[in-house]
């Protein structure tokens, strides 16, 4: 029997941010990585393989937003046979993924352990619903913020879970409208209802508390079907500030 | 790069009205949206309003499974390469959608501009299988559009039906305005052409007259434009038009040149996962060996091969377009073209080191080889490997003119067990004409030869064979097309018999595995595959009980059929047996014979006689013609290399 193909060493390891807007958000994280294979291949950027009978890129993804979640604040890490130029690559990588896939920032890698320094993310929710519902949103976020814990259900793979959200939650405001470019999807802002945006910072962990768990511990009938959720950042926590800061910070020294 | 106002339904560059905006927030609800979402690579979306004809393109099953459809992806691009023609997609919709739509008023869409599939001119459906027609009848309903043709207006698509299926579409005549039979790309263009030229006119004489406009170009079957008659017992009189200048007979379209036609050159690229993960180049079109059950290799005559440059050209062009990592090199009988080996190594050279794998979909037994093994394998990918005996005992490939021999099989199977593969892949088929319990036993005696073979050969155990086994359903323009279809009841006793003896046979148990289609489905693919018009009402009432999706084990409901069959019947002479398991002679009219598949029906009898008589037909590519009466009728020629020429390295890379 032949042997495998030998693959050559790597040389360079390069972080990407990218985000997923528009009709795109609804792409599984699954979705999201053949496209990206395919868009490496296609683009020709000299990407490393494992070895074996059937090798594979060497790209590693780190908290992937859910299905139908939006972001601007996605990040993966690619092992590469060649160095490169790290421009070039943004621009052919974000050329060669569909439009709403969209490549924002590259740099190398001279950290390790990137997975561990995405501690939060910072939520954004477009909420376009009948007045009776979002009446309900000051009062919701109210006794939210007061509770000690807020325990939700949801569906896993191992059966029903149960857990509390109000632990991992950082923050939560209801703030004015329009914090991304209008003409972002509003399925219903053309039947005349007013849209709330909310947003929040939610520490990851575990249990790993995902936006519409958020939405469900509001306790509001509906609420989660009608709202449009992006992330907006996710990065190291910054416990003075309260904020998300950047994870790219130690790789650009 | 977009920026996020950009993005979502607003980067359609002009305003038309889309559901999309109705349709975002349900999806949030249904299993894999991203099916529904389109914007895939490749995909286009032209501008409405400077289009003079629109055709909506469907492939009648699941996103999954129609995606990777190679006829509706070459006439999408064939069509929207035109001046003036515009051609957008539309998949089958699941029942979770499809509730939630019917819900809140949506209409079946297309997914390139998410319009109503209502706006278009012409609706094109491709019917790889009889098992999409319910599909059909929800993408009409959805849609809004009268699911019988003759309550069509204006404001209604004409609905056409292209495919294999096509070349049978009586069973569907009530509710498509037109069949189209054989290769769609030279067909779609002259349609457009006549539907452009139509309304240019201010569409004069309404949806008749484009009808019969259509109708005597020659090369639409509109069902409607002629009658059947029949006998007291059921079996068809006569079929004759009923309109002046309509051919008695409509012949199939038949592409020559296919380095002329080099399509898909863009292949789309689904976000979502689909059935198959390579991008596809079809290496030539029809097949000459005579397999008799094989409806494809009859009505796909003659062989057209594509040259090995034009293949070469293709699959540089699409590998660039696409990003894929596998290339399938797709025909009826791969290993068949003529400069096979050249091209395998001449693309295994080209690709060398780049992780770049070939596969052959469909491999003949007695044509792969060692080399060829070691080419598709060298850049280190290796794809399943499956080969179709389609009958287990000598007698019964004998009978269906698939002339392999068992120790063929073997040596195939061991050569590939001793180049590295560990698994492969067996089709077979049950219920074929005068098969017997013990020919479908001799496919557990001839697997487990292999198995040996394959063991002694590599000296280990760690060698496996997958048995892939379903019911055969006689089809139209074959020569079993008069056979009577075994009933689901001696399929599945076979099929059981089958499985005993591999699964309780202990030396083989673990090294073979076995999967198996059971025959009750295959009973109503029969009824749809030879039926005439009086099953359209079967079809409907299956529908209006619920059936969807009958391609699908979890959808598929034989009792709903049965009763819908017994229902429609009751007080005739027609039953589901009538149309299935009953054998049909010389002299009966069939449903399709108006429809001209080159086929000369003397042959085909006498095809099937022999096939009775255990007597094989050859090959006529490399053989002397043996009088199918393609050629001469449709006035086509063979079309095989070998042409000499090799495929170049690549430089610059």
């Amino acid at each position: 029997m032949k042997a495998p193909h030998e693959q050559r060493p790597v040389v360079q390891r390069i972080r990407v941010k990218y985000a997923k807007r528009g009709r795109l958000r609804f792409t599984s994280h699954r979705d999201f990585s053949r496209a990206l294979e395919r868009a490496v291949r296609r683009s020709r950027i000299p990407i490393a393989y494992s070895s074996g009978f059937t090798p594979h890129p060497r790209i590693s993804y780190a908290g992937a937003s859910p299905t139908g979640v939006a972001s601007e604040a996605e990040y993966l890490e690619m092992a590469l046979q060649d160095r490169v130029d790290l421009g070039e690559v943004l621009s052919q990588l974000d050329e060669a993924l569909p439009i709403g896939l969209d490549v924002i920032e590259i740099v190398e890698a001279t950290t390790s352990d990137f997975a561990a320094t995405l501690e939060a993310s910072e939520w954004h929710f477009a909420i376009s619903a009948p007045e009776e519902l979002l009446q309900q949103i000051p009062g919701a976020i109210a006794a939210f913020l007061q509770a000690e814990e807020v325990m939700v259900e949801r569906m896993s793979k191992n059966g029903l879970r149960r857990f509390d959200v109000r632990v991992a939650v950082l923050s939560l405001v209801e703030s004015a409208p329009a914090t991304l470019a209008d003409g972002d999807s509003t399925p219903m802002g053309d039947r005349g209802r007013r849209s709330v945006i909310l947003e929040a910072v939610i520490r990851h962990g575990s249990p790993s508390v995902r936006p519409d768990d958020l939405l469900a511990a509001l306790r509001i009938e509906g609420l989660a079907s009608r709202a449009i959720v992006t992330r907006l950042a996710q990065g190291p926590f910054d416990e003075r500030a309260g904020a998300v800061t950047d994870p790219f910070g130690p790789d650009r020294k | 790069m977009c920026t996020p106002g950009e993005v979502g339904i607003s980067c359609y560059p002009w305003s038309m009205p889309s559901v999309w905006s109705d349709l975002e927030p349900l999806l949030l609800q249904v299993s894999k949206p991203i099916q529904y979402v389109g914007g895939e690579l490749n995909s286009t979306v032209k501008d409405w309003d400077a289009a003079e004809v629109r055709w909506v393109l469907m492939y009648p099953d699941a996103y999954e499974v129609g995606l990777p459809n190679q006829g509706v992806m070459i006439l999408y691009e064939v069509l929207n390469e035109v001046e003036g023609v515009l051609a957008e997609r539309s998949y089958a919709i699941w029942p979770d959608l499809e509730k939630l739509m019917r819900e809140n008023d949506i209409p079946q869409f297309t997914l390139d501009s998410h319009r109503s599939v209502r706006d278009f001119d012409l609706f094109g459906i491709s019917f790889a299988t009889e098992l999409g027609y319910t599909n059909m009848l929800s993408a009409l309903h959805l849609g809004g559009i009268p699911l019988m043709a003759a309550d069509r207006t204006l404001e209604d698509p004409i609905v056409v039906a292209g495919g294999h299926a096509a070349f049978n579409p009586e069973p569907i005549s009530d509710f498509i305005d037109i069949a189209v039979l054989g290769d769609g790309e030279e067909a779609v263009l002259r349609m457009s052409e006549i539907v452009r030229e139509w309304k240019r006119e201010g569409r004069p004489g309404g949806r008749d007259e484009v009808l019969l406009r259509l109708a005597r170009s020659g090369g639409c079957y509109v069902p409607r434009f002629y009658d059947v008659e029949y006998f007291e017992d059921g079996r068809i009189k006569r079929v004759f038009p009923n309109r002046s200048d309509v051919p008695y007979r409509v012949a199939k379209h038949t592409v020559m040149d296919l380095d002329k036609w080099p399509y898909p050159k863009q292949p789309l690229v689904p976000l979502a996962e689909t059935v198959h993960e390579r991008m596809s180049v079809e290496i030539f079109r029809g097949c000459t060996r005579g397999c008799r059950f094989c409806q494809a290799g009859m009505i796909t005559r003659p062989v057209r091969e594509r040259s090995i440059t034009g293949i070469a050209a293709m699959v540089e062009q699409g590998l660039n377009a696409t990003g894929y990592e596998e290339v399938g090199l797709l025909s009826l009988s791969s290993a068949d073209h003529s400069e096979i080996g050249e091209i395998a190594k001449g693309l295994a050279d080209r690709y060398d080191g780049e992780n770049v794998g070939l596969s052959l979909p469909s491999t003949r037994v007695d044509a792969f080889n060692v080399d060829l093994a070691n080419e598709l394998t060298r850049n280190g990918r290796r794809s399943g490997l499956t080969f179709a005996p389609e009958g287990g005992s000598e007698r019964m490939r004998q009978v269906i003119n698939k002339m392999v021999t068992e120790e063929d099989l073997i040596r195939t199977v061991t050569t590939a067990y001793v180049n590295g593969w560990r698994q492969v892949k067996l089709y077979f088929m049950c219920g074929l004409p005068t098969e017997t319990d013990e020919d479908v036993m001799q496919i557990a005696t001839m697997t487990k030869r292999a198995i040996d073979a394959g063991r002694s050969a590599t000296g280990g155990n760690d060698v496996r064979c997958t048995i892939s086994i379903g019911a055969f359903v006689p089809k139209p323009h074959t020569p079993f097309q008069w056979a009577a279809q075994e009933s689901p009841d001696v399929v599945d006793h076979r099929l059981k018999m089958l499985r005993d003896a591999i699964q309780g046979d202990r030396k083989y148990a673990k090294a073979i595995g076995y999967r198996y289609h059971d025959g009750k489905p295959s009973a109503i693919e029969g009824l749809l595959s030879r039926g005439d018009r009086r099953v359209g009402a079967v079809i409907l009432r299956a529908w209006e009980n619920g059936q969807r999706f009958d391609g699908w084990t979890e959808h598929f409901s034989y009792d709903r059929w049965v009763a819908a069959a017994v229902e429609i019947f009751a007080g005739s002479p027609l039953s589901l047996d009538w149309f299935t398991t009953r054998e049909r002679e010389l002299s009966e009219a069939l449903p399709w014979d108006h429809l001209d598949s080159g086929l000369d029906k003397e042959w085909l009898w006498s095809d099937w006689q022999e096939a009775l008589a255990g007597g094989e037909v050859d090959d006529c590519r490399w053989t002397p013609c043996f009088d199918c009466g393609v050629c001469p009728t449709m006035d086509t020629e063979i079309q095989v290399g070998p042409t000499g020429r090799t495929i170049p390295l690549l430089v610059n890379r």
